[in-house]
């Protein structure tokens, strides 16, 4: 019995990773019609920044430091500012030193607004010119920004794999009956759950939100409302693309090994996930990831690892049969 | 078809022949080419790299020696990325020996790869010498292929040995890589002679290779509560399970082969690894001169502490380029056929052939991993030695003889 519920732990940590991509999808194609099928290669991107962020807030920090230190040096003369200064140049030499949890948090947002900045370029540069041609131009768009971000992976970072440092070092926390759970997978569990209520805030509760809404309803109804439906769209690619680099990094921290294919196949996964809950629901995101995540720790605890690709697409094949629409999604006649 | 047309089509296909043949013919001055090939790139991409600096050691202490000369011709080797994909190491190797026309190839290390180009070379006559693929199959493949290491039957039951006798252990576990025949031949041999020595295999746990995360399996592994866990892994994978095994609170320590052998290992599993073992082809605190000399020799080229990878590669080209001295002296005219300029000819196969024969009679050759002597099976028999991780440090444990 406790071997089954920490199965059930592992499922649930693992299967938010995929509710977290999965998100991206679902958002996209609520608003768009669209399957971004480079949203996995997002995810990728996002440890990727996330890896070389340490360096970046260390550099950032000393070269800070160095040019207060300079205009410190200049000011000495001037007496409240000149030792303020100082004592900042100091604090900000010592970034790279600080707090493990803070460096965290500081490599998570940079990857997430990273990859925000990456979704506007994208959704600007290769989604925007295809918008009024047919789902399908848009569609093989968005595979071929796949494999652009995919093979300029390579390129930059290299095929070989790379090791994500290890910000957080890994602990247990026992849960009882010998079922125990790592700090890191808290993490994950808490950093997403936090992320989607503020993803259902900032669609429920905001203005933005609101419009967000009103464009998956109909982009022309909404621009006659006054809604700019160009800005609506690119705000969901930054959101979804956010949501991606957070899983990414969250991923990153607790399996360090990152490669730019990495993506392939969560990102696929992901997509099954949003299918399974019904694509363009967001709550409906979160269940598919879950169940998807449990799914697959369960088939290779108890059946064969070797089926551990082949669950995602056994259940995309059993809900397309049973309930096309979705677990959560509303079945919808399609005019023809 | 008219006459005409048919005497046209002719006329093209024979000055398409002779532009080829004047293609293929002229490459100036004769050279000796070697082909290497190893996943320079990819999940494993330390044991393609430590095989070419182990490789390119030797070369350049030949440039110091004799100008990189062998009867006359100079060496060059040509190294070729398979990027950690058997089907990449195919297509690398008709690469080699169809365009750069080598006269012996070198690679892999992973046993997959090497089963998957060694059919290519012997096909061609041409020999290939594997340095560290450890599966007895891989030399099964014909007579043109050899090896430099161990194999598994016997590292499996190093492993085996050092549970039973120095851990005293009988309930291990088993966790292997489904796609990975060096890794699914190990498990096999670790389990026959496990049980031989009276322990049990608890269960047996399977994994992919690129798989992220492993709690799976483990978790299954722990239920069953046992003494210690075999991994015969690649060193990436390793990592990662150690660090997942840890954090599910397994403490038994987990045991593995020379899949593990590589500098990121302990980058990767960091502190889970405290504890554990793997057999290797050398330890590098082994006080032996011949061995020591090697690492100052290859840290003061690259810059960095040789694997036991690189040990063997070195090995390899030496043990190759004695088999090419020996048939420059015993037989020059032969030996001339394996310079560039007769690739393709008449003159190259018998040549490949008595090189062939010149290195399966290779004895007590004195390399940097050992004494190596090929037996009729063209496997090299030396003693594997068994490492312990003791505060993110690889120390040397014990020797296992044959």
């Amino acid at each position: 019995m406790s071997e089954f519920l920490q199965q059930l732990v592992n499922g649930v940590t693992w299967g938010s990773v995929y509710a977290l991509i999965a998100l991206g999808y679902t958002m996209v194609y609520g608003i768009l019609r669209l399957i971004n099928f480079a949203h996995g290669d997002i995810y990728m991107l996002g440890a990727f920044f996330g890896f070389y962020a340490p360096g970046l807030i260390v550099a950032a920090g000393a070269r800070a430091g160095e040019w207060l230190e300079g205009a410190h040096r200049v000011l000495h003369g001037v007496p409240v500012l000149g030792p303020g200064l100082g004592r900042l140049a100091a604090a900000l030499s010592a970034a790279g030193s600080m707090a493990d949890a803070l460096q965290a948090l500081l490599v998570l947002v940079i990857a997430m607004v990273g990859c925000g900045l990456l979704g506007i370029v994208i959704e600007r540069g290769a989604y925007k010119p295809v918008r009024r041609s047919s789902r399908l131009a848009a569609l093989i768009t968005a595979i071929g920004v796949s494999l652009l971000l995919e093979n300029g992976g390579v390129l930059v970072f290299g095929p070989d794999p790379k090791f994500f440092p290890q910000i957080i070092p890994s602990s247990n926390i026992a849960l009882g009956g010998g079922v125990t759970i790592s700090n890191q997978q808290v993490i994950i569990l808490t950093v997403s759950i936090l992320l989607m209520f503020a993803l259902r805030f900032i669609v429920t509760r905001t203005r933005v939100g609101k419009a967000m809404q009103a464009v998956s309803h109909s982009h022309m109804a909404a621009s006659l409302m006054g809604i700019s439906v160009d800005r609506i769209i690119t705000f969901t690619f930054v959101l979804g693309s956010m949501l991606a680099a957070a899983a990414g990094v969250l991923v990153a921290l607790q399996n360090p090994k990152i490669e730019p294919y990495m993506g392939v196949m969560p990102g696929l996964k992901a997509f099954v996930a949003a299918v399974l809950g019904g694509i363009g629901n967001i709550p409906g995101a979160v269940l598919g990831g879950l169940v998807m995540g449990v799914a697959e720790v369960l088939v290779v605890g108890y059946v064969s690892p070797t089926y551990r690709d082949a669950i995602a697409f056994v259940l995309l094949i059993i809900i397309l049969l049973v309930r096309p629409a979705g677990i959560l999604g509303k079945a919808q006649a399609e005019k023809v | 078809m008219s006459l005409s047309t048919r005497l046209r089509l002719g006329l093209a296909g024979v000055i398409a022949l002779a532009v080829l043949a004047l293609g293929c013919g002229g490459t100036g001055t004769d050279e000796l080419v070697i082909g290497e090939y190893g996943s320079l790139t990819g999940n494993d991409a330390t044991f393609g790299q430590s095989t070419k600096q182990g490789v390119e050691l030797a070369l350049g202490e030949l440039v110091a020696q004799r100008q990189g000369r062998i009867g006359g011709l100079k060496v060059r080797v040509v190294s070729e990325d398979d990027q950690g994909r058997p089907e990449e190491a195919v297509t690398v190797v008709k690469k080699l020996l169809n365009q750069d026309r080598v006269c012996a190839v070198i690679g892999e290390v992973a046993s997959s790869r090497s089963l998957a180009a060694a059919p290519v070379c012997q096909e061609a006559g041409v020999p290939m010498i594997s340095p560290s693929s450890t599966n007895p199959r891989v030399t099964q493949v014909g007579d043109y292929i050899f090896r430099m290491c161990f194999i598994d039957p016997f590292q499996g039951t190093v492993m085996a040995r050092f549970a039973a006798q120095d851990l005293h252990v009988r309930r291990v576990a088993i966790l292997k890589d489904v796609k990975n025949d060096y890794s699914v031949g190990l498990a096999q041999f670790f389990t026959e002679a496990f049980t031989n020595l009276g322990g049990s295999v608890v269960t047996e746990q399977a994994y992919s290779a690129g798989d992220q995360d492993f709690r799976a399996q483990l978790t299954n592994i722990k239920g069953k509560n046992p003494e210690a866990i075999f991994l015969p892994g690649y060193y990436t994978e390793v990592g990662l399970i150690a660090r997942q095994a840890r954090e599910l609170g397994i403490r038994a320590p987990i045991l593995g082969g020379d899949g593990w052998e590589s500098e990121q290992l302990l980058e990767i599993g960091g502190e889970a690894l405290n504890g554990c073992y793997y057999s290797n082809h050398f330890a590098a605190d082994n006080p032996d001169p011949r061995l020591q000399e090697f690492l100052k020799s290859y840290k003061a080229r690259f810059g960095k502490e040789s694997d036991a990878i690189g040990g063997l590669a070195y090995d390899a080209a030496r043990v190759l380029f004695q088999s090419l001295e020996k048939l420059a002296e015993q037989d020059p005219d032969t030996f001339r056929g394996l310079a560039s300029s007769k690739a393709g000819t008449a003159a190259r196969r018998p040549a490949d052939k008595k090189l062939r024969d010149l290195i399966a009679t290779t004895t007590n050759f004195a390399g940097v991993t050992g004494i190596i002597t090929l037996d009729e099976n063209r496997n090299a028999t030396k003693p594997a030695v068994v490492l312990a991780i003791r505060d993110g440090k690889k120390v040397y444990d014990t020797t296992i003889n044959p």
